[in-house]
């Protein structure tokens, strides 16, 4: 009985977390992986051309993202460093918060959290549900943030999506002729970007991955340790199991 | 090493404290996982006063730089993402051991007496951790923090004549500003904290006055050798503190799981908003407390009334203090205990379990209307608590304690 109480109360507690919450619009799935080096790489020259204009990423250092993303410091200071910053410095912009509440209507926020606060299938999702809608300020809607104020930066290589695109759809493929009947994402565009539809999904994982990783610099950190520790914790189990053993093996 | 120990024995009787609180204190055989509990907060506690001194070394309590010296910890001190997420996992791990130590408290009716001492102490143990809780989580200076304490500290303000005012004075301000934050913080890392270490010493030396209860809820002091000492009893060191490493060996395996892989727990043990900096102009969607509070927000949901629902709020944990009084059954275990309570029993869990979950979500009319059930439910443990365990048939007590 005091066995199914137990078992009961964690179930039900575990059951209980997990069952809050969840966005309204449906979210296409992205597995990030924050391992892959070189797609990290691609993700933040991405970010630094397109993004860093608006958005800091203020509470990281470009030194420690160097490193991280495995880009030597002198090659990091040629490429990817912003105007006069050095290379131990955070990743700051100068656009002043009074100006673009003005420009924008809200200030663009800071993404260094951003995936942690929105979750990567929010981003991704985001950063391909742009479509033209000529009753907003600067053209664009987006199917994931109804009438946001943020232009849509990454159209000269998404191209401009004619129709709010769907997102979270299941692919599905003709049996017979083997062509994709149905697809999530953009499937008429008003114009053309450079990059085709495949091709821009890729950037988007990369940057998303970038993100991602900006968000918790120390995971990978954390679960290489964490594994040692649990080994070691394993290991200790078994000397402490047997020595409780030994100490109460005349006890009844 | 021996003229040491007796040099020192001579000016302070520390061979007397250890003989009388661990060698020789006599705890009954027969305990079972969940008396491991009790261990695990002292795991957990010192957990807290550790990281959390190494955190202060790196935080700043301001509302213009809280945040970011948060990201600091994470990102530029080393092994500061370690030493936070000790802290908070250990946050939410902390009540989970507490909720499971009160669940066997409850079981096996070891707040009967002559423990009512240890189970009040215990409480007002709780209640502290509960403060020291509530304040800790606005530190981060996130979303989530600021509008958690605008909600709980507006509570207050629902009191009649004095409500306003003591809300007011409990800011510091008129609505939470840099100035509550400031003072929380001072709460939290110093006078809570001492409030806490001393609850504990109370908790425990009351214990070891009337000694440990067991699973048969029997006294092992009734059946004594011909030394006086409990046949069913052993001595806490070594039997105990052998027996209760395999148990914080299996503790620290599980939370450090949490702590290296999920510290986020799905967003319940770090909440999504929380990873955004406290902004008075905007409101969150969706304000719901960190999970181990959340019993106690749905019972506060429950009631229509503002001012009732605080009142039955209160009333759900001032209960528990008086638990000890409500119990007339003659045994203490749930093992002799009658079918009506542990009818009871199961029924106050589940809608425990389930307030918390509602807690959590967003109010619907039906949601609201399953609060209110279970609401009764739970005052209706506590209150039918002397009828119940009166009238009904309990089991023959075992004259010696039973091993399984």
């Amino acid at each position: 009985m005091m066995r199914i109480i137990a078992a009961l109360l964690f179930a039900m507690s575990i059951n209980g977390a997990f069952a809050a919450g969840g966005p309204s619009v449906p979210l296409d799935y992205i597995d990030t992986d924050i391992r892959d080096q070189e797609s990290m790489q691609r993700g933040m020259a991405l970010f630094s051309n397109y993004c860093f204009g608006c958005h800091s990423l203020e509470y990281s250092r470009y030194e420690r993202a160097a490193n991280d993303l495995g880009i030597p410091n002198e090659i990091f200071a040629e490429n990817l460093l912003e105007g006069e910053a050095k290379i131990g410095e955070l990743m700051t912009i100068s656009m002043a918060k009074d100006q673009a509440k003005v420009w924008f209507g809200n200030p663009p926020p800071d993404l260094t959290l951003i995936a942690r606060l929105r979750g990567e299938d929010w981003l991704y999702s985001y950063l391909r549900g742009f479509y033209a809608d000529p009753k907003r300020p600067y053209g664009v809607n987006n199917v994931v943030f109804k009438d946001v104020g943020m232009p849509h930066v990454l159209a000269d290589l998404q191209g401009l999506c004619a129709e709010a695109p769907e997102l979270g759809v299941e692919p599905e493929v003709d049996p017979l002729s083997g062509n994709i009947v149905k697809s999530s994402g953009c499937t008429t565009y008003q114009t053309e970007g450079s990059l085709s539809a495949e091709e821009y999904d890729e950037a988007i994982y990369d940057l998303v991955n970038f993100l991602d990783y900006v968000g918790e610099p120390s995971r990978v950190e954390s679960e290489r340790l964490g594994l040692y520790v649990l080994l070691f914790l394993a290991f200790l189990f078994v000397f402490v199991y047997f020595l409780n053993k030994e100490y109460w093996r005349d006890i009844h | 090493m021996q003229k040491l120990i007796s040099w020192i024995d001579e000016r302070l009787p520390v061979v007397e404290a250890f003989e009388k609180h661990m060698s020789k204190y006599y705890a009954p055989k027969n305990f079972n996982f969940l008396y491991f509990f009790g261990v695990l907060s002292f795991v957990v506690l010192a957990n807290q006063l550790l990281t959390g001194i190494w955190l202060t070394m790196s935080y700043n309590p301001s509302a213009e730089s809280a945040f970011a010296s948060i990201e600091y910890i994470m990102r530029d001190v080393e092994y500061g993402w370690l030493l936070r997420y000790l802290h908070s996992t250990g946050a939410s791990a902390f009540f989970v051991v507490v909720y499971m130590h009160m669940f066997r408290g409850l079981l096996y009716g070891s707040y009967q007496k002559p423990r009512e001492l240890v189970w009040i102490f215990g409480m007002t143990i709780y209640l502290a951790l509960m403060a020291e809780a509530f304040m800790g989580y606005l530190l981060p200076w996130g979303q989530m923090s600021y509008w958690g304490a605008q909600v709980i500290v507006n509570l207050f303000g629902a009191i009649p004549y004095i409500g306003e005012g003591l809300a007011l004075w409990i800011r510091g301000d008129y609505l939470i500003s840099g100035i509550t934050l400031n003072r929380f913080f001072a709460l939290h890392v110093v006078a809570l904290p001492i409030v806490i270490l001393a609850l504990v010493v109370l908790h425990v030396l009351a214990l070891h006055e009337v000694g440990s209860n067991n699973p048969d809820g029997i006294d092992i002091k009734k059946n004594k050798d011909e030394n006086g000492i409990p046949k069913d009893g052993v001595p806490f060191h070594p039997f105990y503190t052998v027996h209760d490493l395999v148990g914080i060996v299996v503790f620290l395996f599980v939370f450090c799981a949490v702590v290296f892989f999920f510290p986020e727990m799905g967003g319940y043990f770090l909440e999504k908003p929380n990873f955004e900096p406290a902004n008075p102009l905007k409101t969150p969607d969706h304000i719901a407390p960190v999970w181990y509070f959340t019993p106690f927000y749905a019972i506060l949901r429950a009631v229509p009334d503002a001012f009732l629902g605080v009142v039955a709020m209160g009333a759900a944990i001032a209960v528990l203090f008086v638990l000890p009084w409500l119990d007339r059954s003659p045994v203490r275990s749930m093992r002799y205990k009658g079918s009506l309570s542990k009818i009871a029993l199961v029924l106050f869990i589940i809608s425990f379990c389930i307030l918390g979950y509602l807690g959590v979500v967003i109010a619907t009319p039906a949601r609201t209307l399953l609060a209110q059930v279970l609401t009764v439910i739970y005052f209706a443990y506590f209150i039918l608590m002397p009828w119940y365990t009166s009238i009904e048939k309990t089991k023959p007590v075992p004259e010696r304690v039973t091993m399984k």
